[in-house]
């Protein structure tokens, strides 16, 4: 019978991180970017609390660092929409090549 | 008691005129008879120290083989080449320094007076007394200096001083010109004296005249042969300028841009005489020299007998009396050259009476004529101005050597000296240059004062603060000879270095002297007063026109150093020029291109791309993370700029 072991969090963790990082170089919509980089997150959060559970299974510290991680996630998503909606504001668009201020 | 007190004290004497200038600077200059007052005051109460002190020494015959010397460490240092550098500073008392004293000190009190009268509502009035003073107390510390940077430094204030006077009317250009001439030229030289003066603190060990004498009389050190050759040459150069020898001479015919009495002052007392006692004070090291004496007594001759043929054609009445001084100059250095300190230090004395008469009375003429300088165009001003002319022809008489006035004492022992060391090629340059002195000195004499009057001018005769003076210089330029006639020669008992010379009077050579100063003032008569207009003297200029051109333009050495410095520091500059603009300013401006093309090429990354900017960022974090997984990650830390 297959048990689920530390190398198949691993592997989930790493193909969730490389989805996400896809979206992000790829995708031209800001929002969609912004989902992406939550995918991101999310990925390492499952490593961490894979890691706390089969190598420290005592004390929780890849636990609790994965609720930080959850809290600062939640409040970059706030600080990145308000971004984007002001960025729309003013040229009407969501799209990343649109924003091209930082060329020479 | 109060010799008592004037000989520990002597150093008040260049310190109250120092103060003097101290106080007019800060606190009396806007009230100009005031700081007039206490410049003339500090240096006649300076003169009144200085004369009980020399009474106290010249009372002493002690003195004149151990100075009185009193001094007090200035700073020490230890540096590898001079171990346990002491320098002290002090004062040292002996008849040579005591007779400078009184004679700086002396003339300097009447050519202050002198000036009251000579710049009275000239602009800057007070700030003119505070650098004279400064000037007198500079030339008075020299003088008693007991070591030989103190010195040094007395000579550096020394010349700040005439540059400042000699640039006194700063709206002149000429003026200007004149200060910074005479202060770059002495700079030149005083480099040579710097490295001299180092030289000896390497070899003796110590700056301190008497230890020096003392030092310098046992030198048996023949593994370092030619050192002290080397040293008194070295030394020499500082008087060379200071003093106007050939070929330093330029800056001083320049000088008389300053007002008349910083002229005199200069000339007379002050500045260039510091040369020759700076020769007279370190004797000891040229005695030891015999090559380097024969440099002395050969550049003072030359000096001599070169100055006075310029002089000759010269028209503005102080730049003869300027040439004459340097030949005069010339005397006192062929006299040490010769070995007689003596004779040197007599003419010395006598110079200074009867130049400081002739500058004051020509200062005189000049305010009395609203500076106008040809003697050409003066004349007959013997009516108009009785004393200033009389005072200056006694000043003529005094120069040319007649006797029994001053100068032909001393000019009389420094032909004597010279002809008793055998040297007679100079003993001739000097016999010739004595005649020269009598011809040029009434070639002036006459235009100026005698003959037809100019009907242009409207002299008068000059106040008394300007009459006195040259009334009492005129009875030192008379008397101040006495001391040295070769009858009873009381100078000589004085001052000497070694052993006192008593050479007896020599008749041949007294005549000699009369003679060709009776010829020189006999061919001036005939020449420029009998011949009223003057007709021998031009036919002369245009017969030997080449030569009459040579002179006036004083052997064209200012024009040989133009073109030296155009030819030659002109060319070297463009030459570091290229150097400049292209070695230096490419290395700038490599920097700053290679930084733009570094620019250019790294532009094309900054896409403005955010997508792009995450795909390098990963990158990197890709590239830190497999460096960590091969060689580990507390070896990767440094590896990627960290500290371990």
């Amino acid at each position: 019978m297959l048990t689920i072991s530390l190398t198949h969090y691993v592997v989930l963790s790493a193909l969730l991180f490389s989805i996400g990082l896809f979206g992000v170089l790829t995708k031209r919509n800001a929002v969609a970017v912004l989902i992406c980089i939550e995918i991101m997150l999310n990925a390492v959060n499952i490593n961490l609390v894979a890691f706390s559970k089969y190598i420290t299974p005592i004390d929780f510290t890849g636990q609790i660092f994965s609720l930080f991680v959850i809290t600062v996630a939640a409040a970059e998503v706030g600080i990145g929409l308000a971004i984007i909606i002001a960025i729309y504001r003013n040229k009407l668009s969501v799209n990343l090549d649109d924003f091209d201020w930082l060329k020479w | 008691m109060y010799v008592e007190f004037a000989l520990q004290h002597a150093w008040l004497v260049p310190l109250l005129p120092a103060l003097a200038f101290v106080a007019i600077v800060f606190l009396t200059r806007p009230w100009q008879m005031l700081s007039a007052i206490l410049a003339v005051g500090s240096m006649a109460s300076s003169c009144v120290i200085a004369t009980l002190a020399a009474y106290g020494i010249f009372t002493n015959h002690e003195y004149v083989e151990k100075p009185l010397v009193y001094a007090t460490r200035w700073f020490s240092l230890g540096m590898p080449a001079m171990p346990d550098l002491q320098i002290n500073v002090g004062v040292q008392l002996d008849p040579v320094s005591a007779m400078m004293m009184v004679m700086v000190s002396f003339i300097s009190t009447f050519i202050f007076l002198y000036s009251i009268g000579y710049m009275n509502g000239e602009d800057g009035f007070s700030v003119f007394f505070s650098y004279l003073s400064l000037f007198g107390a500079s030339m008075l510390l020299l003088v008693i200096s007991s070591n030989l940077l103190q010195m040094f430094v007395a000579w550096e204030l020394v010349g700040l001083c005439s540059y400042l006077l000699i640039g006194f009317y700063t709206h002149k250009i000429s003026a200007r010109e004149a200060a910074k001439k005479a202060f770059v030229t002495c700079r030149i030289a005083d480099f040579g004296l710097l490295l001299g003066i180092l030289s000896l603190q390497i070899v003796f060990g110590t700056l301190n005249l008497t230890e020096l004498g003392e030092k310098i009389a046992h030198f048996e050190d023949y593994t370092t042969f030619g050192i002290l050759t080397m040293i008194a040459v070295l030394v020499f150069m500082g008087p060379i300028a200071k003093s106007g020898q050939f070929p330093l001479h330029v800056w001083l015919p320049d000088a008389m841009e300053g007002p008349t009495p910083v002229s005199a002052l200069i000339h007379a007392a002050t500045m260039v005489v510091a040369g020759v006692y700076l020769v007279g004070r370190t004797m000891f090291l040229f005695h030891e020299v015999p090559s380097a004496m024969e440099l002395v007594a050969v550049t003072g001759a030359f000096t001599a007998l070169f100055a006075a043929t310029i002089a000759i054609t010269q028209r503005e009445i102080k730049k003869i009396l300027a040439y004459s001084t340097v030949s005069q100059l010339g005397y006192m250095m062929l006299a040490l050259g010769v070995g007689s300190l003596t004779a040197s230090m007599f003419h010395m004395w006598t110079h200074a009476f009867f130049k400081a008469l002739m500058f004051l009375g020509a200062g005189s003429v000049l305010v009395a004529l609203h500076h106008k300088a040809d003697v050409w165009e003066m004349g007959g001003l013997v009516k108009k101005m009785p004393i200033t002319a009389w005072t200056f022809v006694i000043g003529g008489l005094a120069i040319a050597g007649i006797p029994p006035f001053a100068g032909f004492w001393s000019k009389d022992e420094i032909l004597v000296a010279t002809l008793a060391e055998g040297h007679y090629v100079l003993f001739a340059m000097a016999a010739f240059t004595a005649f020269l002195t009598a011809f040029y000195m009434w070639r002036m004499i006459f235009l100026a004062f005698f003959g037809k009057e100019n009907p242009a001018n409207h002299p008068k005769e000059s106040p008394w603060t300007m009459t006195v003076p040259l009334l009492v210089l005129a009875v030192g330029a008379i008397g101040a000879g006495w001391l040295g006639t070769p009858w009873h020669n009381v100078w000589a008992e004085w001052i000497y270095f070694g052993s006192p010379h008593h050479a007896a009077a020599n008749y041949g050579a007294m005549m000699l002297s009369v003679v060709l100063a009776v010829a020189g003032i006999g061919l001036a008569y005939t020449m420029y007063l009998k011949d009223t207009e003057k007709v021998k003297a031009k036919a002369m200029a245009e017969k030997y026109s080449t030569a009459y051109r040579v002179l006036v333009n004083k052997y064209y050495i200012d024009e040989l150093y133009l073109w030296f410095n155009h030819a030659l520091v002109d060319g070297a500059a463009k030459i570091f020029y290229l150097f400049d603009i292209y070695i230096v300013d490419g290395i700038v401006n490599g920097i700053g291109a290679s930084a733009k093309v570094t620019g250019e090429g790294l532009r094309v990354f900054q896409t403005g791309r955010l997508q792009n900017y995450v795909l390098i960022f990963f990158i990197g974090v890709l590239i830190v993370a497999v460096l960590m997984a091969f060689v580990g990650p507390s070896n990767a830390v440094p590896v990627m700029g960290g500290v371990k």
